[in-house]
């Protein structure tokens, strides 16, 4: 693909469908235009600002800077998955652990396995899968959390009142949301091939790999995407789960503040 | 005595439930009423610790509840909400739960009949449960921990009066046969004078009368 050029009046035509989007919300009142705005011009400054990033990491070649870019891509993971947390009075710093501890469990294992040459080249986009699966999944394994919590008050504190540990007295909701949160990797896991088609495998036979090397890279991806989802779920829920009762295993008030310090301080995700 | 609240306030959302609550409560059966609003409620969570007050102490038997492990007190304290809350899955399993956690044996049948159930709806599923055979199966829950107190709130608000007689009975019996001591809130005065040998009034937030019942049971 290599040589491929795109003028900006095919991105502006391209902008037709995102008009189209546009339309059909304000037909049907689902009130996204103004999401669909900032989306787009979001993409847009974002995805610039990231090619000439990326650009100057792999000139570079140095390490520093990839894991400098991954903390980056887990910090704003983090910030934006907590949108979706709302309900839930301890998000940011769960979401941080979870995504930098998918990240570097998951790469370290593939370039301590040998997959990949632990260089700028395939760490960047590698980690920027990995980091964005694990963001969309903790993100609405929270968003179910939160709302399981305030679904189920009255059972978690009857449970609580049998003597139960916080822990034991959350762990149905908290099975749900983890659950909710890796269904879908799961189900795009069964379904790949079928569905839709993964991008890099696509890409290295448009580049002229062996089909036998395409796919392996691409099954390696996707168990390592597996991986990194789940870690980031289970890590995300397990600890955003502490921030709703207290020390005393007591639920906490939905509209009491949320405590301070936020149990987990995270520096460790850089 | 059994609890004492001294001083006692909380707040929830900004807004004062209890405010200078100073009551005493006896071994025996105690009947909190007064209002809907008036705070019986939250001083019953307040007596197993799933709430701390803002201000003020509360002791069981001498100590502060802070002093008490709030896991082991919650099994010696056992609180019935009045709310049916099961745990999914039938009725047995829900008491063998509530039995593994206060390390007690489990006896199914026994617990059923005292919150007067049917042996026979040990395994049904809670989901096929009425609103009034939940309530009393959350009693008999309560009962297979085997607690030193029950602190029921509204345990008969779901039944018919036959069904309320059923468990006011069983609870008057239990009380003989077991001595556990009881806590129960209800909004109904006539409910309390049947039940409680001690009576605590909460108007606003605040006692209104805390003190032997009239005309309690012997």
């Amino acid at each position: 693909m290599s040589g491929a050029r795109i003028e900006l009046w095919q991105v502006g035509a391209a902008l037709a469908l995102v008009a189209l989007a546009a339309a059909v919300s304000r037909l049907w009142r689902a009130d996204l235009e103004r999401d669909i705005a900032v989306a787009t011009v979001r993409s847009i400054v974002q995805l610039t600002l990231v090619g000439y990033a990326i650009k100057v990491v792999f000139d570079a070649d140095e390490m520093w800077l990839v894991v400098a870019m991954l903390a980056a891509m887990a910090l704003f993971g983090a910030l934006t998955a907590r949108r979706r947390a709302a309900r839930v009075p301890v998000a940011f710093g769960p979401l941080l652990v979870a995504l930098g501890t998918a990240g570097a469990a998951t790469l370290g294992l593939v370039v301590a396995l040998g997959i990949f040459e632990p260089t700028p080249r395939y760490l960047v986009p590698v980690g920027g899968m990995v980091i964005g699966n694990a963001m969309t999944a903790s993100a609405v394994a929270l968003n179910r959390l939160g709302d399981e919590v305030a679904a189920s008050r009255a059972r978690i504190e009857a449970t609580l009142a049998l003597g139960a540990t916080a822990r034991e007295a959350a762990a149905p909701v908290v099975r749900r949301a983890l659950r909710s949160g890796m269904i879908s990797i799961v189900d795009s896991t069964k379904t790949t091939g079928l569905i839709f088609f993964p991008g890099t495998m696509v890409g290295m036979l448009l580049a002229g790999a062996e089909v036998t090397d395409a796919v392996r890279l691409q099954l390696i991806l996707l168990y390592v995407i597996l991986g990194a989802v789940s870690i980031a779920a289970l890590l995300a829920t397990a600890l955003a789960r502490r921030g709703f009762f207290t020390a005393a295993h007591q639920l906490r008030d939905p509209d009491e503040p949320a405590p301070a310090g936020g149990g987990r301080r995270a520096g460790a995700a850089a | 005595m059994l609890f004492e609240l001294r001083d006692v306030a909380l707040a929830r959302g900004g807004r004062p439930v209890l405010e200078g609550v100073t009551a005493s409560i006896p071994v025996g059966a105690t009947a909190v009423v007064g209002p809907s609003g008036s705070g019986k409620s939250t001083l019953l969570r307040l007596l197993n610790r799933l709430a701390d007050p803002g201000s003020g102490e509360v002791l069981y038997r001498g100590r502060p509840l802070a002093a008490y492990e709030p896991l082991a007190l919650r099994r010696e304290v056992a609180l019935v909400p009045q709310l049916p809350a099961l745990l999914e899955g039938t009725v047995a399993s829900n008491l063998a739960y509530a039995a593994r956690l206060a390390g007690e044996p489990l006896d199914v049948p026994g617990c059923l009949r005292r919150a007067g159930l049917a042996p026979e709806l040990a395994e049904r599923d809670v989901e096929r449960l009425s609103v009034g055979e939940q309530q009393r199966a959350m009693l008999a829950r309560a009962l297979a921990q085997r607690p030193a107190v029950l602190l029921l709130d509204e345990p008969t608000s779901a039944l018919d009066p036959d069904a309320r007689d059923a468990v006011e009975a069983t609870l008057a019996e239990l009380r003989r046969e077991t001595g556990i001591s009881l806590v129960i809130v209800s909004h109904d005065p006539e409910q309390a004078r049947r039940l409680g040998e001690w009576e605590l009034v909460l108007r606003d937030g605040r006692v209104a009368r805390c003190g032997p019942a009239a005309g309690a049971p012997a």
